[in-house]
């Protein structure tokens, strides 16, 4: 699934640092393509990352986030068995989510 | 009665008013992220909170980025509070990059890949209750990430 975020997370002394990808063109709108169209904006705008239902971190995002983008961050009261979940909203409603079972 | 009960809810409606107004004052991020310079991005992002230098924020970006479409930035610090962490480029068209609002379950520490179109300065702000803190790098770009 293209909309898949992936996610790694590690558990050292209850913290979990967890990585996560996430596959988008991340299209700044301000970029021509080869017959000189502007190319639309396209890109994540919200950005929110829960352990097991609880929400830990939101994101707000500008178009000038790279491409495919990259979030890393760190959860406080992490335990074997918590369930990361990561999900986004881009500029023109389009979703996706994904998550991982920290071990 | 009825006149209570009407005076009642004007009060409240009033009240509600005095309430949503400073918030909105306070906050607009859908506009700080259209704002095509810093100073406005951060007037709509942090409204009039007092905003000062800090060293105890630990910010890691390159000196050289080779290539503008992917610059690896980390903003962390061990202050109390911390509400908020925005990454702002003052040379990109729309200089706030990434603003990220953290509960008290999470650390005040995250990384990311932003994009820079030339060299700029790159500004990191740290939000407590009633405080902003910031520091910020220069970053050389040798190829720009906003062309074509």
């Amino acid at each position: 699934m293209a909309n898949d975020v992936k996610i790694r997370g590690k558990i050292t002394d209850g913290v979990a640092t967890v990585k996560s990808l996430m596959v988008h063109p991340m299209e700044t709108g301000t970029r021509r393509d080869a017959d000189g169209n502007l190319i639309p904006a396209h890109y994540i705008e919200k950005v929110a990352a829960y352990k097991n239902d609880q929400e830990v971190l939101t994101a707000d995002w500008g178009a000038s986030i790279s491409k495919n983008p990259f979030l890393s961050f760190r959860v406080k009261n992490a335990a074997p068995g918590d369930v990361i979940r990561i999900t986004w909203v881009d500029n023109t409603g389009a979703t996706g989510a994904g998550e991982a079972v920290l071990k | 009665m009825a006149l209570n009960r009407r005076k009642w809810i004007t009060s409240m409606a009033t009240a509600g008013a005095a309430v949503l107004l400073p918030l909105r004052l306070l906050a607009d991020t859908a506009a700080a992220f259209k704002a095509a310079d810093a100073n406005t991005a951060l007037k709509q992002l942090f409204g009039d909170l007092p905003v000062e230098e800090s060293t105890a924020i630990e910010f890691k970006i390159p000196d050289i980025a080779e290539n503008g479409a992917v610059v690896p930035v980390t903003v962390s610090t061990d202050m109390p509070g911390v509400r908020n962490i925005s990454i702002v480029v003052d040379e990109n068209p729309n200089p706030l990059s990434a603003s990220f609002n953290i509960s008290p379950e999470a650390f005040a520490d995250v990384s990311t890949r932003v994009k820079m179109g030339n060299s700029s300065v790159v500004h990191a702000y740290v939000r407590t209750a009633d405080k902003v803190y910031t520091t910020s790098k220069e970053v050389k770009v040798t190829i720009g990430g906003c062309g074509g």
